[in-house]
């Protein structure tokens, strides 16, 4: 991480606003680079400072009686029971006159998720590798070649497991990007088909629970597992994915060698 | 973009269009009772937070107090537009446009200043002569005012994005929502701001040493 980076990412750190993995970098690159260091503790003292120093302003009574007095009188429908019809009905009209550029508001609230967004991501680069022959930076069908290579080029250390014998050819592994971060792919076949298993860090200790989501045609299992997110993506049928996550992860907690 | 829909068109003062002292309830939504007592359900407990908002942006009590009725009553006659999932950034949304239609009155008519007048007289004396970093002293001195002063000599969309950070406590994706920017331009936005902020303190402690 570059100081011009860290300058922005610090307030997001103070701000409680990183994911764990983006912290860790942040919190890595200070460490190393004292300017940045005296920033950080700078800026965490400002925001201390400013939540503690009272800024905010209470609208004087004046003001509560005044708006008050402007919108329509809630003594008029105390009697009124709450009717789901009018709320319906108010819902429809309203729908019909939205003149009002907050509709662009909620275009950014429903905007795309996070995960909706890397599971875009992993599909492309699962495309990616099957074009022009990228498929693997490291060729081998050896847990033992594989697994070594990553050392250095990421800062997760991918489980690379043999399942050969369970039905899934270990063919490789590759180095890719997804949200603009390296990313670890270990890549499987089977029969003619191609499973790409990306491995990175995860943004938190939660184990979260294993699904499948079918994307452009694509399989995709999730899941999350010791720290780390795993993304299996392939043209193979759910179940067979299912079966080769099973499969991973039982090998995985048997296998002392991870 | 958007933004243009929301300003004012009149050129009579954008605040005094429904905002008047003698302001009216608005006829036509009088007869939805139920919307109107849900309207002041949600929206009344946050009026202290829409009129800070409005203090920091117009930096003038009685023009905030003007912005904060005229945000009310806008953002009743479009709640049928309004679907969640927080009402807090909607609302600031609504009330940054109501400014922005203040801020173009004020444009045109360049007799009445905006200067900071209203809080200077009660100023206290920003910081003493001292060893320590301004961060450390503020955290002594406490003093809202020297600090409200310092946040209001900053340019607009950073003062903007600080207030609704620091003060409002919005998280960096409502304030995208309220301000219409991607979170990456609030990221930008609010780094500048508070090495803005902290370079002037360092300049205020200055020529006191």
């Amino acid at each position: 991480m570059t100081c011009d980076e860290a300058e922005i990412l610090i307030h997001a750190l103070i701000d409680g606003e990183l994911d764990a993995g983006h912290a860790r970098e942040v919190e890595a690159h200070v460490a190393q680079c004292p300017r940045c260091a005296a920033s950080l503790a700078a800026y965490r003292q400002m925001s201390q400072a400013i939540a503690s120093a009272d800024l905010r302003y209470s609208a004087p009574q004046s003001l509560r009686l005044r708006v008050e007095a402007a919108l329509p009188k809630p003594t008029m429908l105390v009697a009124a029971a709450p009717s789901r019809r009018n709320v319906l009905r108010g819902f429809a009209l309203g729908s019909g006159l939205s003149a009002i550029a907050a509709t662009g508001l909620f275009a950014i609230v429903l905007r795309n998720d996070d995960q909706e967004r890397i599971n875009s991501e992993i599909v492309s680069a699962h495309l990616r590798s099957l074009q022009a022959g990228h498929l693997t930076d490291v060729l081998s069908t050896d847990q033992h070649t594989v697994k070594p290579w990553f050392n250095g080029r990421l800062d997760v250390a991918p489980p690379v497991i043999d399942l050969t014998a369970q039905g899934f050819t270990l063919i490789g592994g590759r180095l890719d990007y997804v949200d603009a971060r390296p990313i670890g792919a270990v890549v499987y076949k089977r029969r003619a088909h191609v499973i790409n298993l990306f491995v990175a860090q995860t943004s938190s200790t939660a184990r979260r629970p294993a699904r499948t989501e079918t994307i452009q045609g694509f399989n995709i299992r999730t899941w999350s597992e010791r720290g780390l997110n795993f993304w299996a993506i392939s043209d193979i049928g759910a179940d067979e994915l299912v079966e080769f996550s099973d499969k991973f992860e039982a090998a995985a907690r048997t296998n002392t060698e991870g | 973009m958007m933004s243009g829909r929301w300003v004012a068109t009149g050129r009579a003062s954008a605040l005094s269009e429904t905002a008047g002292k003698k302001a009216m309830p608005v006829s036509s939504l009088d007869n939805d009772p139920d919307k109107a007592r849900r309207f002041r359900e949600m929206t009344l407990p946050y009026l202290d937070d829409v009129y800070t908002l409005a203090r920091y942006l117009l930096r003038d009590a009685s023009d905030a107090e003007d912005a904060v009725q005229e945000c009310y009553l806008r953002a009743l006659k479009h709640f049928d537009t309004y679907r969640g999932p927080a009402i807090k950034p909607w609302l600031f949304a609504i009330l940054r446009n109501v400014c922005r239609a203040e801020f173009a009155r004020r444009a045109a008519s360049p007799a009445t200043t905006v200067d900071d007048t209203v809080e200077t007289a009660e100023q206290t004396p920003l910081w003493h002569e001292t060893q320590e970093t301004p961060e450390a002293q503020i955290l002594r001195e406490r003093d809202a005012s020297a600090v409200r002063r310092l946040i209001d000599a900053l340019a607009e969309p950073f003062r903007e994005t600080f207030v609704l950070r620091e003060i409002n406590n919005l998280s960096y994706r409502e304030i995208a929502d309220a301000v219409g920017a991607p979170v990456g331009t609030v990221m930008s936005r609010l780094a500048r701001a508070r090495a803005m902020l902290r370079s002037a303190w360092m300049a205020e402690q200055e020529p006191t040493k």
